[in-house]
């Protein structure tokens, strides 16, 4: 599904991914983890296509398509979906609002017929349900006022909604409590544990991973995979430290 | 959603019915459709003689014009606007000047693409382009009355039986001078004074047509007023006159939209409009303004100087500004309430666009004259290109006017780094009781909005459109539905090409 080769990437002038290779199929859970300045957040942002972050060499195809020719809104119609490690607030935009312009917007750049307020609303209120959410939160500003963990629940409430084939989950666990750290990994496996969707879950901890289970574990290191293994790297990890296995 | 949309459909064909069947009606006694180009007191004398009125508004208007020719224009708005060639324009024209055309196939594209953006239905579209007739069917039960300007004269007013039913009086000033000469004596020029300043005084002169609306004693207007200002006839300068009385416990809500062809001339337009309240009366004025700004380098565009007041002379009475200023190359416009009355309300909610080389001075005047008097102010000023954008606001309260209380709320929002925003508050409390609060906000669209808005699907603009959206969403909240939808997308479109 997505296949990333020989990836180099900068911030600015500064060379952050060098050389990152990674491919994924679907039906997969990959876990990336790595120290603070490895590149997580930058992989995520290069293949969102953030502005301000530039591709010097290398290539992504997802599903076959060259994702790196995409605007940041069309790899999100192609089937890309980012998780914010920081959810950004829209001050006098509701959530219903936000989420139903965007996966309209979505649906018109398939070619597919725009969702009615009716039909939106029946999705969006299953999937604030089934991420404990109070419809009322939906009908707030997007993230305005929200806590660290409601943040994060609410995009994987967006998740839900925008039900994308392919999720970058930079950092969803951050800021969250055993509770819910519990909600959010059932939710990220209740809508993207299936045949046809992958995961590419970027993480600082293992804790995650003990709710969502990973097919794949890699270590991110100084901007290319250094390791890759199944889910005991993840527990190896936890127990040497980064600085053992980054080597 | 759609029944407000089916509703405009019928309310805009009548109104093109209307014009369609104008050929018929007018032209038989009118030989000129231009007064000759110029300004002298023989332009004055012939407006009025094309509306055949009577010798009391002649007097009026000489009057007005002899004060207006010892006038200068305001100079201490923050805007620069070139020498205006008084003599260089028309005055008065009549819309058989306007070609008519035969279909949409006809309209500059660039005109029917913003049409398409807003979602304005056909009907509407060959209204506003000035298509003859329309095909169309099953019109469903019209709860907007239409009054529509095209160029100087009111040529269609609509839904008249059922407001005269309810006693309420619509017409086209012309007719009001005609038909209620004593209505229209007892409150023209008392709001804005003749010669309250240059552009309303120049208004009094040559003012060509426009609204009057009577709402009689304890009557709730069963329907939305409308009207469609237009200004198509090249280099005609528009003076719309706009006369609304509200009298004891009643309640109207006024709709006024405006959209503009393209046109390198640039146009000057100084309309007046005046709203009494009396005792427990309530006005709600709303407008989207969204005339021909002027190109990408600043070129051609509507110059806009606008005098609107409100009196709220009766107890309890309230007016309530609501305006969406997208439009004009350049805004000169301060909606104000007089608040005479004991506990009597005035709003002004605004926002106002500003892109490539547009100027918009705009804000309020709340006087407070009447004891527990209270006035709400929230402006929303965005500024993208090379545009400027100033607030500017007076808040006063007399010696004598206790307990009064104002609140006001300006932000302004840049895009990009070449436009100005400017807030110019004045405060001038002359009692101690008063409670007056001022709140000021300026931010810039952040690239992580951004970002987040187009990782979730949406294109550039249409996250600006989003974004400001809620931005102005304070204000937006505030229109009737029939606007509503409109003016979110006029702020969209106004932003295009403003960022990225």
């Amino acid at each position: 599904m997505l296949q990333i080769t020989n990836l180099h990437a900068n911030v600015g002038d500064k060379p952050i991914l060098k050389g990152l290779t990674l491919s994924l199929n679907a039906g997969e859970i990959h876990a990336i983890m790595g120290p603070n300045g490895a590149g997580k957040s930058t992989l995520g942002y290069v293949l969102s296509g953030r502005p301000g972050y530039e591709v010097t060499e290398g290539e992504v195809t997802f599903n076959g398509q060259n994702l790196l020719d995409l605007e940041p809104h069309e790899r999100a119609a192609a089937g890309c979906f980012l998780g914010f490690q920081y959810p950004v607030e829209i001050p006098g935009v509701s959530n219903v609002q936000f989420l139903r312009e965007a996966l309209n917007a979505q649906r018109k750049n398939r070619n597919e017929a725009p969702l009615s307020g009716a039909e939106f609303l029946k999705v969006a209120r299953e999937q604030a349900t089934a991420l404990g959410m109070d419809m009322d939160m939906l009908k707030r500003p997007v993230n305005v006022g929200f806590s660290g963990g409601e943040k994060k629940r609410n995009e994987m409430v967006q998740m839900g909604i925008i039900n994308p084939a392919l999720a970058i989950l930079d950092e969803t666990d951050s800021g969250l409590d055993i509770d819910a750290l519990r909600i959010v990994g059932d939710g990220i496996n209740r809508i993207m544990r299936r045949p046809d969707k992958a995961v590419l879950l970027i993480t600082h901890y293992q804790r995650l991973l003990d709710y969502v289970k990973p097919d794949f574990v890699h270590v991110l290191a100084d901007g290319r995979i250094t390791r890759s293994g199944g889910p005991e790297l993840a527990l190896e990890l936890e127990r040497d430290g980064y600085k053992e296995l980054a080597a | 959603m759609s029944d407000d949309m089916d509703i405009k459909d019928k309310a805009a064909w009548d109104a093109a019915e209307r014009v369609a069947d104008y050929e018929h009606g007018w032209s038989s006694d009118i030989e000129t459709d231009f007064a000759p180009k110029g300004l002298t007191e023989d332009t004055v004398r012939f407006i009025s003689a094309k509306k055949n009125e009577p010798e009391w508004m002649l007097e009026w208007r000489l009057k007005a014009f002899a004060s207006w020719k010892t006038m200068t224009p305001p100079d201490w708005a923050k805007l620069n606007v070139p020498p205006i060639d008084y003599q260089d324009a028309y005055y008065y024209a009549e819309p058989k000047a306007k070609p008519k055309l035969g279909s949409l196939d006809e309209v500059d594209p660039e005109i029917l693409r913003i049409y398409e953006k807003l979602g304005i239905p056909i009907a509407e579209q060959k209204l506003l382009a000035g298509v003859e007739g329309g095909e169309d069917g099953g019109l469903p039960q019209p709860r907007v009355a239409v009054d529509a300007v095209f160029d100087s004269v009111s040529v269609a007013t609509t839904f008249r039986a059922e407001l005269e039913r309810a006693g309420v009086i619509f017409r086209s000033i012309s007719e009001a001078i005609k038909e209620y000469p004593e209505l229209v004596k007892k409150w023209l020029g008392k709001i804005v004074p003749m010669h309250d300043n240059y552009f309303a005084t120049l208004n009094c002169a040559v003012f060509s047509d426009g609204t009057f609306v009577y709402i009689p004693e304890g009557v709730r207007c069963p329907m939305e007023l409308s009207t469609y200002f237009r200004i198509n006839a090249e280099n005609t300068g528009q003076f719309e006159r706009t006369l609304i009385i509200a009298d004891k416990g009643s309640y109207v809500s006024y709709l006024e939209g405006c959209t503009a062809p393209m046109r390198d001339e640039n146009q000057l337009h100084a309309a007046v409009v005046e709203l009494v309240a009396l005792d427990d009366a309530e006005i709600k004025y709303s407008t989207v303004q969204n005339w021909y700004p002027g190109d990408a380098e600043g070129k051609g565009g509507i110059y806009n100087f606008v005098t609107k007041r409100a009196l709220c002379q009766g107890r309890n009475s309230k007016v309530s500004w609501t305006q969406v200023e997208t439009g004009s190359a350049v805004t000169w416009k301060y909606p104000s309430c007089v608040l005479n009355g004991e506990n009597s309300v005035g709003e002004f909610y605004s926002v106002a666009v500003t892109n490539n080389y547009q100027q918009a001075d705009t804000g309020t005047k709340m006087i407070h004259n009447g004891k527990g008097s209270r006035s709400t102010i929230v402006s929303k000023g965005i500024s993208a290109g090379h545009s400027n954008n100033t607030y500017r606001g007076l808040v006063r309260v007399a010696p004598n006017a206790e307990g009064v209380r104002n609140f006001t709320q300006c932000d302004s929002l840049l895009l990009g780094s070449l436009s100005g925003a400017h807030t110019v508050p004045y405060i001038e409390v002359r009692n101690p009781s008063a409670q007056i609060e001022h709140e000021a906000t300026t931010s810039k669209i952040s690239d992580d909005q951004m970002f987040y808005a187009m990782a979730r699907g949406l294109n550039t603009e249409e996250a600006v459109t989003l974004i400001v959206n809620g931005f102005a969403k304070e204000v937006l909240q505030q229109l009737p539905m029939e606007f509503a939808v409109e003016a979110q997308k006029l702020l969209g479109i106004s932003l295009e090409g403003s960022v990225g």
